[in-house]
C-alpha cells in the first residue's frame, strides 16, 4: 500500500497533536489544575488515528475511558476537548462530562464512557440503526483488553454476528487492565480468538504501526460495508502513562507498577518515531517540514489550553439543565 | 363515536405500536419473544407481517447486550422500544438503562438525547415465585434522567405507549400482565396521554387514595364499600410515577386532609414513601390524620397461592386503611 503525501502528513500531524496534548496534561494534573480523571493514551496514538482516518466522517465510533485520542482522530475539536478536560462550559460536553465523556455527533463521535465494556453494546446498536436504515455507515467500538472480562462483550459479538451488523470491534490490547497484567485476567490465548466461536472475522494488528493499522482497517471497513458482518481487530500496543493520570499513583507514591524494561522495550516501538522514520526514508517530508509540523502542533495545543483556561465554568443556576431533553 | 369503541389493554398497546411505527420509520421493536404470544401476549400481533423482521426484532436471551443496542440505536437517531417480557430479567440491563441511557444527555451536556422506551412487564401471581413476579418500577423512578409510566387502563396503555415512544428521553414503560385482558374505551385514532399527568378516577371529599397500575382498580372497588360507611373517597391514578404529578396530589389532599397511598410494589423505600414525604413537605398543616400506605410486605413474592393471597393487598386492605384514619 502506498499512501499519498497528504495522507501521510495527515496521519503524522494527528498523531503528534494527540501526543503533545496528552503530555501537556501531565503538569496540570500533578499541580491539581486538572482534576477530572484523565486516562492518557500516549503510546497508543496509531490505533486511534490509523483507524479513524480509514473511516468516513459519517461512520460512528464509541469510545471508552481512554478516548482523548479517539475524539481528536475522528475530527473532534481540540479546543472543545481541552475545555472539557478543564470542565468549562465551552467543552464538548459543556463541563458536565469531563475527560471520560467526550462526544461530537457532527463528526460521528457518538460518545465515550468509563463503565468498562459499557459502550460496546451501544456501538452494536448504532450499527443496528445503520442496518435498519441501510445508510451504508459502519460503527466502531473501541474497547480495551480489560473489557474482555465483561459478559456484555460476548452478548454483543453474538448479536452482531447473528444480524451481520456493520461493526468493527477494535480491541486495544495494551497488556494491562488497570493495574492488572492481562495474563492474570484471562487464559493466555490471543484475545482476537474470542471472536472465532461467533464466526467473526478476526485479525491481529501491530497497533504501533500506523500504516498497518490504516491498511487493515480500510479492508475491514470495506468488508463491513459490503454486508459481510462484523470484524474483530486486536491491536497490540502499550500505554506509556499509568492507568489514570501520569503514573499509577498508588497511595501518593507516583510509582509505575510495570517493569521499567517493559516500558523501555515499547518506547523503542514508538508509533510516532516509526512513522517519522518511514517519512524520512521515503523522502515524504524533509527535516524542516517535520519540524514545522511539530511547531504547528505545539501551537495548536497551546492555543487549545489557553482557550480552555480562559473559558467560563458552568453556572450553578444551570445545574439541573440537561437532565431531560 | 370512537368513545364507545372498546379494546383490551394489550391490544391497545398493540394499536399504539402499529400506529407509531406506520407514522415514523425510525421506530422499531426489539426484545426477547416479540414473535411469540407466549412472551408478550398479543401486544405484538401483526407487527412482523406489517413491518418485517427488520423493524420487529426477536432476540437471543441477552438482556444487557440487547438493551444496550437499543440505547445505541437511539443515540444514532432511531426510536427503539425494547421489551422485557418479565421485568425481573431487565435487571441484567441495569447498566445500559442507568449508567448509559439515563445519564447520557446530562453527562454529554445535551449533545445527544436518548429516545428509547424500556418496556418491562410485571407478571404477578400464578405461583410464579420471586423471580417472575417482581414490581421493580421504584428502582427506575429513583434515577435522574428516567421517566417511568404505569398505565392502569386500556386507554392509558395506548396513550402512554405513544407518548413514551415520542418522548425525546428514555422512558420506562411498566405494565401488568394481569391487566392485559381488561377492556376499556380506546379511541381508534392515534393520541397520547401526557407523561407526568395523573388523573382523578373518582371525586370525593373525605380521603385521597393515590394508586398506581393494577391497584387503581382495587382502589375504585374500595370506594364502593366505603360509601356504605358514608365515606366519600377520591381516587387518583398516577399514570406516571416519574415525574410525579405533584399538583394533582397536593390539591386533592388539601381538599380531603387525608391520604392513603397504594402501590403495586414493596412498602419500604418505594413510591408510597415518596408520595407521603411529598405531602408532608408541601401540605403538612392540612393533614387531619397520619398518612397510611398499602403496599407489598417487605418479602419476596412467594409461590404458593395460600401465601400469594396474603401477600398481595386488595380492596379490603384499602378499606381498612381508610377506616383507620377516619
Amino acid at each position: 500500500m502506498i499512501l499519498s503525501r497528504d495522507t501521510l502528513c495527515d496521519l503524522y500531524k494527528a498523531m503528534i497533536i494527540i501526543r503533545l496534548f496528552e503530555e501537556s496534561l501531565v503538569e496540570p494534573i500533578l499541580s491539581g489544575e486538572v482534576h477530572t480523571p484523565c486516562h492518557l493514551c500516549s503510546g497508543q496514538e496509531a490505533i486511534a488515528v490509523g483507524l479513524c482516518k480509514a473511516l468516513s466522517q459519517d461512520d460512528y465510533i464509541f469510545g471508552n475511558h481512554r478516548s482523548h485520542g479517539h475524539f481528536l482522530a475522528k475530527g473532534g475539536s481540540l479546543r472543545a476537548l481541552a475545555a472539557e478536560i478543564y470542565c468549562r462550559e465551552t467543552g464538548c460536553s459543556r463541563g458536565r462530562g469531563g475527560s471520560m465523556h467526550l462526544i461530537d455527533p457532527t463528526v460521528g463521535m457518538l460518545g465515550s464512557a468509563p463503565i468498562v465494556a459499557g459502550t460496546i453494546s451501544l456501538a452494536v446498536g448504532a450499527a443496528l440503526a445503520s442496518s435498519i436504515r441501510k445508510d451504508g455507515r459502519i460503527s466502531v467500538s473501541f474497547l480495551g483488553d480489560g473489557a474482555t472480562g465483561e459478559g456484555v462483550l460476548y452478548e454483543s459479538l453474538n448479536f452482531a454476528a447473528l444480524k451481520k451488523l456493520p461493526i468493527i470491534f477494535a480491541c486495544e490490547n495494551n497488556l494491562y487492565a488497570t493495574h492488572m497484567p492481562i495474563r492474570e485476567c484471562r487464559v493466555n490465548r490471543p484475545i482476537r480468538k474470542i471472536a472465532e466461536p461467533f464466526g467473526i472475522d478476526n485479525h491481529e494488528v501491530d497497533g504501533n504501526n500506523i500504516l498497518q493499522v490504516y491498511d487493515k482497517v480500510q479492508q475491514a471497513a470495506e468488508a463491513c460495508r459490503k454486508g459481510s458482518g462484523p470484524v474483530f481487530m486486536e491491536f497490540l500496543t502499550y500505554r506509556y502513562r499509568g492507568h489514570v493520570g501520569p503514573d499509577d499513583n498508588v497511595q501518593g507514591l507516583h510509582m509505575d507498577l510495570r517493569p521499567q524494561e517493559e516500558l523501555a522495550h515499547w518506547l523503542e516501538k514508538d508509533p510516532i518515531q516509526r512513522l517519522e522514520r518511514y517519512i524520512r526514508e521515503h523522502h515524504v517530508m524533509d527535516e524542516l517540514e517535520l519540524q514545522s509540523f511539530k511547531r504547528e502542533a505545539e501551537n495548536e495545543v497551546q492555543d487549545a489550553k489557553a482557550y480552555a483556561e480562559s473559558s467560563a465554568r458552568p453556572r450553578i443556576e444551570e445545574i439541573t439543565r440537561y437532565v431531560f431533553a | 363515536m370512537s368513545l364507545h369503541r372498546k379494546l383490551s389493554y394489550s391490544l391497545a398497546i398493540n394499536e399504539a405500536l402499529h400506529q407509531v411505527m406506520s407514522m415514523d420509520p425510525s421506530v422499531f421493536l426489539i426484545g426477547q419473544g416479540v414473535k411469540s404470544p407466549w412472551y408478550v401476549g398479543n401486544t405484538a400481533r401483526g407487527l412482523i407481517e406489517e413491518f418485517g423482521e427488520n423493524r420487529v426484532i426477536d432476540t437471543p436471551v441477552s438482556e444487557n447486550g440487547i438493551t444496550g443496542a437499543a440505547v445505541g440505536a437511539a443515540i444514532a437517531g432511531m426510536k427503539p422500544v425494547v421489551v422485557h417480557p418479565r421485568i425481573d430479567f431487565m435487571m441484567y440491563a441495569m447498566d445500559p438503562i442507568i449508567n448509559e441511557a439515563a445519564n447520557w444527555f446530562y453527562m454529554n451536556g445535551g449533545r445527544a438525547n436518548v429516545p428509547v422506551v424500556f418496556w418491562g412487564i410485571i407478571n404477578r401471581r400464578g405461583e410464579q415465585a420471586a423471580q417472575h413476579s417482581q414490581a421493580l418500577h421504584a428502582l427506575f423512578a429513583h434515577i435522574p434522567g428516567l421517566k417511568v409510566v404505569m398505565p392502569a387502563t386500556a386507554h392509558d396503555a395506548k396513550g402512554l405507549m405513544v407518548a413514551a415512544i415520542q418522548d425525546p428521553n428514555p422512558v420506562v414503560f411498566v405494565d401488568e400482565r394481569l391487566l392485559y385482558g381488561l377492556e376499556g374505551p380506546v379511541p381508534q385514532e392515534i393520541y397520547h396521554v401526557e407523561i407526568g399527568k395523573g388523573c382523578l378516577r373518582r371525586q370525593g371529599k373525605d380521603v385521597t387514595i393515590v394508586a398506581v397500575s393494577l391497584m387503581v382498580h382495587e382502589a375504585i372497588k374500595a370506594t364502593q364499600e366505603l360509601i356504605d360507611d358514608d365515606i366519600d373517597a377520591e381516587v387518583i391514578d398516577l399514570r406516571t410515577i416519574k415525574p410525579l404529578d405533584r399538583e394533582l396530589i397536593i390539591h386533592s389532599v388539601n381538599k380531603t386532609g387525608r391520604l392513603v397511598v397504594v402501590d403495586v410494589g414493596w412498602r419500604s423505600f418505594g413510591i408510597s414513601g415518596e408520595i407521603a414525604a411529598l405531602v408532608a413537605e408541601a401540605s403538612f398543616e392540612t393533614l387531619k390524620a397520619p398518612i397510611l400506605r398499602v403496599a407489598l410486605p417487605d418479602c419476596p413474592a412467594p409461590a404458593s397461592v395460600m401465601l400469594e393471597n396474603g401477600y398481595y393487598p386488595s380492596a379490603r386492605d384499602i378499606v381498612q386503611a381508610v377506616r383507620r384514619i377516619m
